[in-house]
């Protein structure tokens, strides 16, 4: 099964390479993995999916936790979260072709972005699972090209990975 | 005003620092100009960049305070890396100052550059490139703050060569506080578990005292002392925490693991409850973790919690700081109206087990062979003439588990040895600087012919400075551990391990550094020889003994086995 795990960091050169060099580091996988900076500036939100099983992701997480750079830690696979990949894929096929798969596909929702020279992009978003289902479905002649977002996440409610907290280390 | 150089010499010297090992060069040398301009940090130059580290790690396990390396770019950081990572492996309190070529060349390709922050990446507890010279008192404080506290760590100083030009000039504040978003240190544990943890060691009835080295880092020995004494539980200590506990105290069972006695070993696996104080479990102790412990409960004190469950699961995770810890646990097991369980049967059992295969069984029959000398009595001879009381550092291989075996470390932070990474090369430079911080102590560095050779230009060093340290040499002429496997596993092939002729004359090399030099062929010249070494007190002595090549350590654990599965001697194993 898939984990999916959040991670609050320092938006600082080098804390990205950090955490990716854990994984490697540890013999841990990673699926998908997205990061971007938030609100603030000065944190950037990081979310993967891994597909250890739970004694390794606690072993993750915890070793996670221990970067300096790294601020907070979730494991979205427990909580109760909202989450959803979007893809865009690019076929060699008319729109009114591609139309008939976006419609078809399983629990996705998506749109037709451009059509040029008989190649049709459009985006698609949902489930990643639905995701690979779709892309499995489709014929290799008329396939080019796929970019995913990888898994985003968020827990429901009033837990939040959120902090403007300054831990004051005091020498006095 | 400062230049962000004198500003770096200056944050040390805010932080109590007052003497640092290093090696210059090009991208140091506004670093090294600050350093030429003051006298409150002394520089102690050394040969080779991994001698800096080594130095300064020498320096942090003998006094608890962090040590400090200056090195260069490129290869001066390269050269650190090995020290560096040797200090990771144990939690060892260093800042490394690596410098960098100037923040526009950085990418370039340019002389002398490396991607120390990358290259250092895997090994270090945290890292800081400078990326404005304003900056620096507070990335110094921060990385003093991080590399001693908590589960303590090298850090890395990256400096770009431009953030310590003398032209720019900026008003030096050392901050009073500082700022971290996220990093906690844990002090005492969860009352529940301690209570808990108190419960099942006053109920068990063959419970076991194992700990490490996180006992020595948190100055928890006192703590532990007064523990094992409420409890009455046998104690064994692991590589890295030997003189944690008194190695003389009628409770101590020896070290454990991989060469650990006979009697510790057989503890810990017909134990029922094993309670392990700053120690992480790791695979020279557990040996196959399918088969520790089966028996066993568990409770685990550390103070990193990725260190609970992460080899083996245990029944009660103590997280925490060991000194606060076992605090907790004195005054919750004084308190509790619980009854001790008599322990008497299962010292019955560890007697039985100590006298059957004690630490010196197979060295009786020895004592009529006057002439060959066997590494053991080199290090019972060092304990006699130092009287136990000397700093010892070691160099890794077979002397390395001989002095572990059979010195007698009554206290913690005298035993100075590379345990996880195993670094061949770390004996004399860690010696340098424990000496350099308690010059009136003994200090002497047990090692042997092939490790001494990794880093031996700093016998040039020790000249320099006039640093009497004692160098130990277990001289079997081979590469004893190499060849001890090769002779239990490899049908007696010695791939590699033998340099034929040439080994150099080491008394002769010790003298051309000015040193004295002494050779030691027979047991009955030992004695006499390791007095000699440690009565010429101003003077470096390199004493070289000439070991029986083919003995090998015991007891030794089976590969793959439990920890009961030991080979005794050549000819003994119990499995």
């Amino acid at each position: 099964m898939l984990s999916h795990i959040a991670i609050l960091m320092e938006n600082q050169p080098g804390a990205l390479s950090r955490v990716v060099g854990l994984f490697s580091q540890r013999g841990y996988n990673i699926d998908s993995l997205s990061v971007a900076p938030t609100q603030d500036p000065t944190l950037s939100r990081l979310t993967m999916t891994t597909s250890e099983n739970s004694e390794i992701i606690n072993q993750i997480l915890r070793q996670l936790f221990k970067l300096v750079d790294v601020v907070m830690v979730q494991n979205l696979t427990e909580a109760e979260a909202y989450s959803i990949e979007l893809a865009i894929i690019k076929l060699i096929a008319p729109q009114e072709k591609v139309e008939q798969i976006i419609s078809k596909a399983n629990n996705l929702e998506g749109k037709i972005l451009n059509e040029q020279d008989g190649h049709t992009m459009f985006e698609i978003w949902g489930d990643s699972a639905d995701i690979d289902t779709l892309l499995a479905s489709l014929k290799d002649e008329e396939f080019l090209e796929v970019t995913r977002s990888g898994l985003l996440g968020m827990t429901k409610g009033n837990v939040a990975l959120n902090t403007n907290d300054q831990t004051k280390i005091s020498y006095e | 005003m400062t230049s962000g150089g004198e500003a770096l010499i200056r944050a040390l010297s805010d932080e109590k620092i007052d003497i640092i090992f290093g090696y210059p060069g090009g991208a140091a040398l506004h670093i090294y100009d600050a350093i030429y301009q003051q006298d409150k940090v002394q520089h102690i130059l050394v040969r080779h960049e991994q001698a800096a580290v080594h130095a300064a790690d020498g320096f942090a396990r003998a006094t608890g305070k962090t040590g400090v390396a200056l090195v260069t770019s490129g290869p001066g950081a390269t050269n650190a890396i090995t020290g560096i990572a040797t200090a990771y492996m144990d939690s060892i309190p260093l800042v490394v100052i690596s410098g960098q070529v100037a923040s526009h060349l950085i990418g370039t390709d340019a002389f002398q550059e490396t991607d120390m922050i990358g290259i250092s990446r895997p090994i270090v507890k945290h890292s800081f490139l400078v990326q404005s010279a304003e900056e620096i008192p507070a990335i110094v404080k921060k990385a003093f703050h991080i590399a001693s506290s908590g589960r303590p760590g090298p850090v890395v100083i990256d400096v770009p060569k431009d953030m310590t030009d003398p032209k720019v000039e900026f008003e030096y504040k050392f901050p009073k506080d500082l700022y971290l978003r996220s990093y906690p240190i844990l002090g005492k544990a969860d009352p529940t578990e301690v209570s808990d943890a108190v419960k099942m060691l006053k109920a068990a009835k063959k419970p076991v005292i194992y700990s490490g080295g996180g006992v020595i880092q948190s100055d928890a020995s006192e703590e532990l002392v007064n523990l094992s004494k409420m409890i009455g539980a046998p104690v064994t200590n692991t590589l890295m925490g030997l003189g944690a506990f008194p190695a003389t105290d009628n409770q101590f069972i020896g070290m454990l693991g991989m060469h650990g006695t006979y009697e510790a070993n057989m503890v810990m696996s017909e134990a029922d409850l094993i309670f392990n104080v700053g120690a992480r479990f790791d695979d020279r102790i557990t040996n196959n973790p399918k088969k520790f412990g089966l028996e066993a409960k568990k409770i685990h004190i550390d103070s990193d919690p990725s260190s609970i469950d992460k080899i083996i699961n245990v029944d009660v995770a103590l997280q925490g700081d060991a000194k606060l810890v076992l605090s907790q646990l004195c005054k919750e097991f004084e308190n509790s109206k619980l009854k001790n369980t008599d322990l008497k049967p299962w010292w019955g059992q560890i007697n039985e087990w100590k006298e059957k295969h004690g630490l010196n069984h197979n060295m009786l029959n020895l004592e009529n062979q006057k002439d060959i000398i066997l590494p053991q009595q080199v290090i019972q001879s060092l304990y006699k003439v130092t009287k136990g009381k000397a700093f010892i550092t070691s160099d890794v291989g077979q002397h390395q588990m001989f002095a572990a075996q059979y010195y007698k470390f009554d206290e913690p932070r005298k035993w100075i040895n590379s345990g996880g990474l195993g670094t061949m090369g770390f004996g004399l430079p860690s010696a340098m600087g424990v000496k350099f911080a308690f010059p009136d102590a003994d200090v002497a560095c047990v090692t042997g012919e092939g490790s001494i050779q990794m880093c031996i230009q700093e016998l040039s060093t020790c000249s320099q400075y006039g640093l009497p340290v004692k160098i130990i040499n277990l001289n079997n002429r081979a590469l004893g551990m190499v060849k001890q496997w090769q002779d239990m596993q490899y049908g007696g092939r010695y791939s590699s391990i033998s340099y034929e002729d040439s080994l150099p004359d080491f008394v002769k090399l010790a003298e051309s550094f000015g040193h004295v030099g002494l050779k030691v062929e027979k047991f009955s010249e030992l004695n006499e020889a390791m007095e000699e070494a440690f009565s010429l007190k101003d003077k470096l002595v390199f004493l070289d003994v000439l070991i029986d090549p083919d003995e090998h350590v015991y007891p030794m654990l089976e590969a793959g086995g439990s920890m009961s599965e030991m080979r005794i001697s050549k000819k003994d194993k119990t499995f």
